[in-house]
């Protein structure tokens, strides 16, 4: 039975190895706030960290993170403890209809904790997950909004 | 964590109840005005519940898709309200209430970019109305003339005592006067809070992953399912060996719908590795030889049939085109298109003996309750709609609803609740397509270059006689022509249009800014190349045709004034304009690109004016129009939906790729609203897109770009 840390907790799940971890964390764990949007890691919709990492979990086997970390948009921050990022994000209005939120804003979170002060090119080559609403010139705007934080 | 959602507006429904001196103004309607409401009118006050702690929830009825209605609807009621509007909450009007109330809250309808156009009038009526009885309750409690009393920030104040009370304070008391028989607006110079850039009032919750999609449904003792549809538009299920399937752990069993085979399982990872396991045969009916070509060819024959019906005819266009010192033609033509939401289509269903429930991201709650009904096969008064976010929409969610339909079907199958979610490619290969379609193009210019005929030939699949015939006007869809029609500002004096209507077996539907999508590309492209015809810069050329048209001159001259049209672009760089009006708003567009890169083609920057009357929500505004740039620059550069075989080639967003942030391009907005109508924000920026950046690219290379997408027709390849 796949054990796997998520947000600081431990969770024995009854799934194949195989499964991937996106359906674990949204169907074993209700942790839905990471989205499903292809299945093929092209669209960023299902992006957690994995030890701190931008990791696409719809193309990561829950059997391949034992003992690695997890953290998700529930784990990133809360209400009266936002992370710089979600606060930024806030700041500049991003989101539309926001499905693919969750996923940009793991990836910007990653983005930060690697390259704290990043440029446009870095944030280029990080951002690569799709949005079809069409929210990302506020999402780099609100990236280096969070760099200055 | 595994907690059911919370639909937020039952919860409320069921705490309003729960609070004393809870005023649910249109809840507790009296008899006589729920009696006067006719279907499709809106019933005053159904719209606003106030709460003791002076909470203003005001309701929804459009869906919200990311375009801003959950706070910009609101902002029209609170206006005339005049309420905190830091203390307001949006929530849904639940379909089955409207159902019972006669449709009190309208249309839930969300497309055309109708919900502020459409909602406006009533929307601030209820308000006002709301603010009357407030006022009424606390002048009877001060016995006083109301006319003595003002309101402000949630307040109603008499001024010659100086007393007030707060709207919570005058909410039971004011449930239970009857509202007014009329009420008046305020003058727009009077608004405090349209007009205003106020912030979103979903955007924390969509930063924390809070808000429930369709996706995120979880009911108690819900399955999932997964659902292999038949490639082949037309085709059906002919057989399939479960056999297979069997012995996988926590599959439930095999659901068979009429075109479609459903697996069901205790996980939806089960339920699509089943589905994908199973050996499925097809009756693929008459369309398995269909393909792009075949297609294409369907539509070549309609741009020189005889059987085209005229939409519109200024002048004699064969008399003036005759004496024309100059003559132009071209033919032009754009792919299907898939959608692609974000969010694939979903919907959870429970059918019980006493009801049908489903969860469903939709853009037309009315719509999703009406299609539920006719699958389980029960009244329309025995369903339950929940609305949950939705995950994009840009036309997919609204019409056809098949995603409700199969949900219930399966539903009912197994009795359980079922939670039915497509796959990324179930999702590009069976959605209803912007249609392809084809325009042949004439024009005749006299001798100073100006444009005195012009005829255009339309002709392509209609999506009303598909989805709607009965409302064909003689067997006439007009709105093929869009963009075409009184939506041509252009002077020309001879002018005719007309469309030949052709079937396509591929499934059409409303693709956002739908048949302007395409027109516009068509015809903005053309007058340029009237333009350089004429030898005359493309702006220039406009603006000439557009003395009779103040307000599109207007909007025009703001785009190029932005752009700096007149001052040379930098080094390799070069621009391309294009005019557009849509669903009552007017926009214009100056891109800047340059050749190469990735795609062979670079945009840098994109200046867009708008004229859309009011606005309600500049930054709304401001976000509609990048989030429309970049669903039509991504269509431009990229959009293709293939025909092979009877069914669709892409399927995932390898193949049917997506603009990323990468090649954003900087986006300038200026609003230019001239006051006086109310017009759409959703979808008037997309049109003008494709042909300004076309218009640029022929700047750059004298390559005409007559066929999208560009990463097939653009600069490499031309």
């Amino acid at each position: 039975m796949p054990r796997l840390t998520v947000n600081g907790q431990v969770h024995e799940v009854d799934v194949e190895p195989d499964t991937p971890l996106l359906w674990v964390l949204r169907d074993a764990l209700g942790l839905v706030g990471t989205k499903y949007g292809c299945g093929i890691a092209q669209c960023g919709a299902c992006t957690v960290h994995l030890d701190g990492a931008p990791a696409r979990s719809c193309s990561v086997p829950v059997g391949a993170v034992a003992g690695r970390a997890v953290t998700t948009i529930e784990g990133l921050g809360h209400e009266g403890a936002l992370h710089p990022v979600q606060q930024a994000w806030i700041a500049h209005d991003v989101p539309q209809c926001g499905y693919c939120q969750s996923g940009m804003i793991m990836a910007a979170a990653a983005l930060l904790k690697e390259t704290p002060q990043p440029s446009d090119s870095d944030i280029d080559r990080a951002i690569t997950n799709i949005c079809r609403c069409g929210t990302y010139a506020r999402i780099r705007a609100a990236i280096h909004t969070a760099a200055k934080a | 964590m595994s907690t059911l959602p919370q639909v937020s507006r039952r919860s409320f429904i069921a705490s309003v109840a729960a609070i004393g001196g809870g005023l649910a103004l249109g809840f507790r309607l009296p008899a006589a005005v729920e009696a006067a409401a006719a279907p499709g009118e809106a019933e005053i006050d159904a719209w606003v519940v106030i709460r003791s702690d002076d909470t203003v929830v005001i309701r929804v009825a459009r869906s919200e898709i990311g375009q801003g209605v959950m706070t910009a609807l609101p902002m029209l009621v609170a206006e005339e309200l005049d309420c905190d509007w830091n203390k307001v909450r949006a929530e849904y009007v639940a379909p089955e209430e409207n159902l019972k109330r006669h449709h009190a809250w309208g249309p839930m309808s969300t497309g055309g970019s109708r919900s502020v156009r459409g909602s406006q009038d009533f929307l601030r009526r209820a308000g006002a109305a709301a603010r009357h009885m407030l006022v009424a309750a606390a002048a009877q409690e001060w016995q006083v003339p109301a006319g003595e009393c003002r309101t402000e920030n949630g307040i109603v104040m008499h001024e010659p005592s100086g007393r007030r009370l707060r709207y919570g304070q005058l909410a039971a008391a004011a449930a239970h006067l009857p509202p007014p028989a009329a009420v008046a607006l305020k003058d727009p110079k009077d608004w405090t809070l349209i007009g205003t850039a106020q912030k979103r009032l979903d955007t924390k919750a969509k930063v924390t992953g809070q808000p429930v999609f369709g996706i995120d449904v979880r009911v108690p003792g819900m399955l999932y399912a997964a659902i292999a549809q038949c490639p082949v538009f037309g085709g059906r299920l002919k057989s399939y060996d479960e056999s297979r399937i069997r012995n996988l752990k926590g599959v439930r069993r095999v659901v068979a719908l009429p075109d479609a085979a459903v697996v069901v399982a205790d996980s939806w990872w089960t339920a699509k590795k089943a589905i994908d396991a199973l050996p499925v045969n097809w009756q693929e009916g008459p369309q398995g030889r269909a393909s792009s070509a075949t297609i294409a060819a369907a539509l070549q024959d309609g741009l020189a049939a005889p059987d085209a019906a005229v939409i519109r005819e200024d002048g004699d266009f064969a008399a003036a085109i005759a004496g024309a010192a100059k003559r132009i033609e071209a033919e032009y033509r754009v792919p299907f298109l898939a959608h692609a939401t974000m969010e694939p289509q979903n919907c959870t269903a429970q059918v019980t003996a006493e009801r049908v429930e489903v969860w469903v991201p939709t853009q037309n709650g009315d719509a999703a309750l009406a299609t539920a009904a006719a699958a389980a096969g029960v009244p329309p008064e025995k369903v339950v709609v929940h609305k949950t976010m939705a995950g994009g929409g840009f036309g997919r969610r609204g019409t056809a609803q098949d995603f409700v339909r199969q949900a219930v079907l399966v539903a009912k199958a197994v009795g359980r609740p079922v939670k039915l979610l497509w796959t990324r490619e179930e999702d590009t290969r069976h959605d209803f397509y912007r249609p392809m379609a084809m325009a042949k193009l004439v024009a005749g210019l006299d001798g100073a270059g100006r444009p005195i005929a012009w005829q255009v030939r339309l002709t392509g699949p209609s999506i009303i006689a598909s989805l709607f015939p009965k409302r064909l006007n003689g067997g006439v869809d007009r709105s093929f022509a869009s963009g075409f029609t009184e939506e041509m500002n252009y002077d020309v004096p001879n002018y005719r249009v007309d469309y030949a209507m052709r079937k396509t077996p591929v499934p059409v539907g409303f693709w956002r800014s739908v048949n302007h999508s395409q027109n516009l590309f068509f015809r903005e492209s053309f007058v340029d190349e009237m333009a350089h015809a004429a030898g005359l810069d493309p702006y220039r050329f406009r603006r000439k045709l557009l003395a009779k048209s103040p307000k599109q001159l207007a909007v025009l001259d703001a785009a190029a004034r932005k752009a700096e049209w007149d001052k040379p672009p930098a080094p390799g760089i070069v621009r391309g304009i294009a005019l557009a009006e849509s669903y009552g708003s007017i926009c214009a567009q100056v891109v800047e690109a340059s050749a190469g890169g990735r795609d062979g083609v670079t945009v840098h920057r994109v200046v867009a004016a708008i004229d859309t009357g009011h606005v309600v929500n500049p930054a709304i505004l401001v976000s509609q129009i990048e989030s429309g740039i970049v669903y039509g620059l991504t269509a431009a550069l990229y959009g293709t939906i293939t025909i092979a075989d009877g069914r669709v080639r892409e399927g995932n967003f390898n193949d049917y790729e997506m603009l990323r942030l990468a090649d954003m391009p900087k986006v300038e907005t200026v609003l230019v609203p001239s006051g006086g109508f109310w017009g759409g924000a959703g979808e008037p920026p997309l049109p003008p897109l494709a042909p300004a950046l076309c218009n640029a690219l022929f700047a750059a290379t004298g390559n005409r770009i007559r066929s999208l997408p560009l990463k097939e027709a653009g600069p490499k390849r031309v």
